[in-house]
């Protein structure tokens, strides 16, 4: 959509021999579209000002986003979306950056079928399965960002029990990988990320394609340094109800939900302080219990997510007490929480605890 | 339209829509029409699956990760669905502050997916590339409406409904993100909230959470009365510059909805007072054949539900464990109902002559026939029964029992205007989408209820938002609800304080199901099949707008469930031919 829309801005004299920048988006993981949708509702920058060039320095962009793309017509016809993956496989269109959206099944553990298509594979008739498009695209691309906790870490989709032996495109593409460019894969998680985050780390990664800014600080699960370098704790404004050893009892209570099943202390997310939109919503800070969900550990490892979670007791006893007693006990706890379950990964085998009911 | 021969066209995925969803056509374009569709989904994650063995509290923090556009409408569901199973109802405050939050997706979700999604099928830059006379015609007409929404012709609003370039289309986006703000005022984050549980909610009732909703619900209520003369305009226009188009889209009238929206002097979410508190729903409950109400009970409704196999990627479940034999009326509960439902699957090659999609295709057994009722995208199936029931009575929506007003107040620079949903004469793409607009102000009108109710519960000092509650050993329990696109049901059965069974069936499923074991295709399916073609361009540079537009009026929402797919007649003894060289379609049929 952008290309065309931008045709009638005047172009300053450099950008006019720079190349396009494409946006290959595949919401087809295992995936809700949360984070297609929570996109829409960013305004840190909002997609229209990314796509319309309304930021100093930003190159000419293409976006091929299913979500509201304007193209619509039939395979092999005229105007057709998916035609952008065929190019970009063909290295027709350079550079592109490849986003993922949702979790990545393992299509290795039946014999046939597919557990996720985007599009069709013409060769054989089938749907082209995301992993497919994976392995032929991320060869090519400049980066692969990673969106929503589905497609960074597994997420909902790879909870134990589940029958797709889903995991993250780095449990998929190997942690160490980095594109041709040199770039890890950038993950932004959260169920579903936020949008803000989301359009500001498009940003970042913009400039940096076109030389403006240095490579992405990131951390050791892939999430931009900036946006996820401080617990949820850390930002919500119930951590004064905390310290003074108040806790909310009932859901509904303006108190510290700790005791209530929030897990803020030792989860990596920047959403009390942000809020969800404009600065309004949130999790701890509106009265939601926060249940990790930025986490690598995520779900397995806060579930129930209604209980109280365990080492709550020993820190909020001792929460009068500050420094590096109660830093130490939760970097045991965040440790766990930071580390994906066993069973997310490649291989021929189902690992998740479920009985195969195919061949 | 001089090709003479029959076209296998395919859409995959199909764009502006939620997910991904395959439509697989044969067009005749001597003829000027669909001759076959299919429609196929391309995804499987297995909810039904991977829940069993959970805790029953954590239902509805997963099962909002079914959806990402509506997936609060499934922790609600959940909600009222652990409700019955722990024999619980939140305090009146927790139900307004859902009922709130729910309509305010309401007002986002019909908004954004109106205006930005399906709104360019109608933009010009859209007609002018499949039909420049209508575009020519479009321009030349004066819009009736002109005075109210500002837009002195018809071609004017499709200037605004452009991609981004179109004032409207980025209005619109602006307010698709504050009625999110409204939306998180009340359930904390859009799409998987924070701050619902059973019981109630986590929210904080204050004066300034309400005001804050307030202000922004009449800055909406200010921007709908320029959207539904817009949209009235619009779709009109289609009726007269193509004589035809209600065929677009056009299907048998076989309309569900499970009411939405919860009265909390009513409702105690207990299963044997289901039939009274489902009538007090302020969406009424009611399943619509050929423009008849045939029931507005919600235990009647339960107890039709039927999943039935037949093109689908599972196993049957026949001869399997039956949870529950009976509901607690005593009523008979079937074995292909979602309480007894097992989900079994079984991946395998896609083949439209036999098993080609993970969708299922549930259906509603009326005593006699297993109907393949559609949810008219959401809004058309909820006005219908709602209009015929004649229940509703709030102040500023109400049931006439052939129609549905809406009274809007004054608002900062327009004064109070009225609205009037008719019961259109079919059931197609144009009245899907009208029924979408009026719903967007229908929700306004309860939102602005709610509000007043809310406000008088807390002026009364009622500030409790949650009721606690034990999780029982054994239980059986159902939820009920509207999500944005239609019917929502969540089915549970615990045993030993887990959950042993959890079906969830979203609209999704219902309107893009497929071929069932008795041949009865989907919804979709049905729909694009009866499509005649308009689109002026030749096979070549082809868009298939007019089946783009009979498929996205349904607001597909695929991670629910589908792919749709358009083959060719070959029964008709015509040559099928493909687009290029290598297809994905079988070519003899």
């Amino acid at each position: 959509m952008a290309a065309a829309a931008r045709r009638g801005r005047p172009a300053p004299a450099k950008e006019a021999e720079a190349p396009t920048v494409h946006i290959l988006w595949i919401n087809g993981g295992l995936s809700c579209d949360g984070d297609s949708v929570a996109l829409t509702a960013a305004t840190q920058p909002s997609i229209e000002e990314i796509v319309l060039g309304a930021l100093p320095g930003l190159p000419n962009l293409a976006v091929h986003w299913p979500l509201i793309d304007y193209e619509c017509g039939p395979q092999e016809g005229a105007d057709t979306f998916i035609e952008w993956f065929y190019k970009g496989e063909r290295g027709e269109i350079d550079p592109f950056v490849l986003v993922v959206e949702g979790s990545i099944p393992n299509e290795a553990i039946k014999k046939e079928g597919y557990w996720c298509g985007f599009g069709n594979n013409f060769e054989t008739g089938q749907p082209m399965t995301t992993s497919e498009w994976i392995d032929r695209l991320a060869p090519k691309a400049l980066a692969i960002v990673a969106v929503g906790t589905c497609a960074t870490y597994g997420g909902i989709h790879a909870m134990a029990g589940n029958p797709t032996g889903a995991m993250g495109v780095p449990d998929y593409l190997g942690w160490g990988w980095k594109s041709k460019a040199g770039i890890p894969i950038v993950c932004i998680p959260g169920c579903p990320a936020h949008g803000d985050n989301m359009s500001e780390t498009f940003l970042y990664l913009l400039y940096m394609a076109t030389g403006q800014a240095p490579m992405i600080p990131l951390d050791e699960a892939l999430r931009p340094r900036w946006l996820f370098g401080a617990t949820v704790h850390e930002g919500c404004d119930r951590a004064g109800y905390y310290e003074q050893g108040d806790f909310a009892t009932e859901y509904g209570s303006p108190k510290c939900l700790v005791k209530l099943g929030c897990w803020g202390p030792v989860v990596k997310c920047n959403v009390p302080k942000r809020g969800w939109i404009n600065g309004v919503g949130g999790c701890p800070n509106v009265g939601g219990i926060c249940i990790g969900c930025t986490m690598p550990g995520f779900p397995d490892k806060f579930m129930p997510f209604m209980d109280e979670p365990p080492g709550a007791k020993v820190s909020t006893a001792a929460s009068g007490a500050y420094g590096a007693v109660i830093r130490g006990l939760r970097s045991f706890t965040m440790k766990t929480t930071d580390t994906e379950p066993s069973w997310r990964k490649p291989g021929s085998e189902l690992l998740t605890g479920a009985k195969k009911t195919w061949a | 339209m001089a090709s003479g021969d029959v076209v296998e066209m395919v859409w995959d995925p199909v764009t502006r829509i939620v997910g991904s969803l395959g439509i697989y056509t044969k067009i005749d374009f001597s003829q000027g029409k669909v001759v076959e569709c299919y429609s196929t989904s391309s995804i499987f994650r297995g909810y039904s699956i991977f829940m069993r063995g959970k805790d029953p509290r954590d239902a509805h923090f997963i099962t909002s990760r079914i959806c990402g556009i509506c997936g609060d409408n499934h922790c609600a569901c959940s909600c009222y669905n652990q409700q019955m199973a722990y024999g619980i109802h939140p305090p009146a405050m927790g139900e307004w502050i859902v009922n709130l939050g729910e309509a305010a997706e309401y007002m986002f979700d019909h908004n954004i997916f109106q205006e930005n999604l399906v709104g360019v099928d109608y933009c010009e830059k859209m007609v002018s590339e499949t039909n420049p006379g209508v575009l020519d015609q479009a321009n030349k007409t004066a819009a009736p409406h002109a005075e109210e929404h500002g837009y002195a012709t018809i071609g004017d609003i499709m200037r605004s409904l452009n991609p981004l370039s179109g004032e409207f289309y980025r209005e619109a986006l602006h307010v698709s993100r504050y009625t999110r703000e409204m939306f998180c005022l009340m359930e904390g984050r859009h799409v998987h909230p924070s701050t619902l549980y059973p019981g109630g909610v986590g929210t904080v009732p204050t004066i300034q959470l309400f005001t804050d909703y307030l202000t922004r619900l009449m800055r909406y209520l200010e921007f709908m009365k320029k959207v539904v003369p817009i949209h009235d305009d619009l779709f009109d226009f289609f009726y007269e510059a193509i004589p035809g188009y209600e065929e677009v889209g056009r299907r048998r009238v076989l309309l569900g909805c499970w009411g939405s929206l919860m009265d909390p002097s009513v409702c105690d979410f207990k299963y044997e007072n289901m039939s009274t508190w489902g009538d007090a729903a302020y969406v009424t409950p009611g399943v619509v054949v050929d423009g008849k109400l045939v029931t507005h009970d919600l235990v009647k409704i339960n107890l039709g539900i039927r999943i039935l196999l037949g093109s689908s990627y599972y196993e049957d479940w026949e001869g399997d464990e039956v949870f529950v034999k009976n509901d607690p009326l005593g009523n008979p509960v079937d074995v292909r109902h979602p309480w007894n439902q097992h989900t079994k699957p079984r991946p395998q090659k896609r083949d439209f002559q036999d098993k080609y999609s993970w969708t299922m295709s549930p259906r509603w057994f009326d005593g006699k026939d297993y109907l393949a009722l559609d949810t008219g995208g959401g809004p058309l199936a909820r006005l219908w029964p709602t209009a015929l029931a004649g229940i509703l009575n709030t102040p500023y929506v109400k049931s006439t029992g052939h129609s549905i007003t809406i009274d809007f107040p004054k608002t900062a620079t327009k004064g109070p205007a009225s609205f009037e949903w008719e019961i259109p004469e079919w059931s197609n793409a144009l009245e899907r989408n009208r029924a979408r607009t009026y719903f967007q102000a229908y929700s306004a009108g309860l939102a602005l209820f709610f509000v007043e109710e809310a406000l008088k519960e807390l002026r009364a000092g009622h500030t409790q938002t949650w009721t606690p509650f034990k999780v029982p050993d054994e239980a059986f329990s159902c939820g009920f609800t509207e999500a944005v696109r239609g019917v929502l049901s969540h089915h549970m059965v615990i045993r030993g304080g887990k959950i042993a069974n959890y079906h969830p069936y979203p609209p999704t499923p219902w309107n893009g199901s497929v071929r069932d074991v008795y041949g009865t295709p989907g919804p979709y399916e049905d729909a694009v099949q009866n499509t005649p073609i308009f689109e002026e361009n030749e096979p070549e540079n082809f868009k298939g707008i007019d089946i783009m537009r009979a498929v996205r009026s349904f607001d597909p929402c695929l991670p629910c469930g589908v792919h749709m797919y358009l083959g060719g007649g070959s029964g008709h003894g015509k040559v099928v031919r493909r687009m290029h060289s290598p297809t994905v379609l079988p070519l003899e049929r």
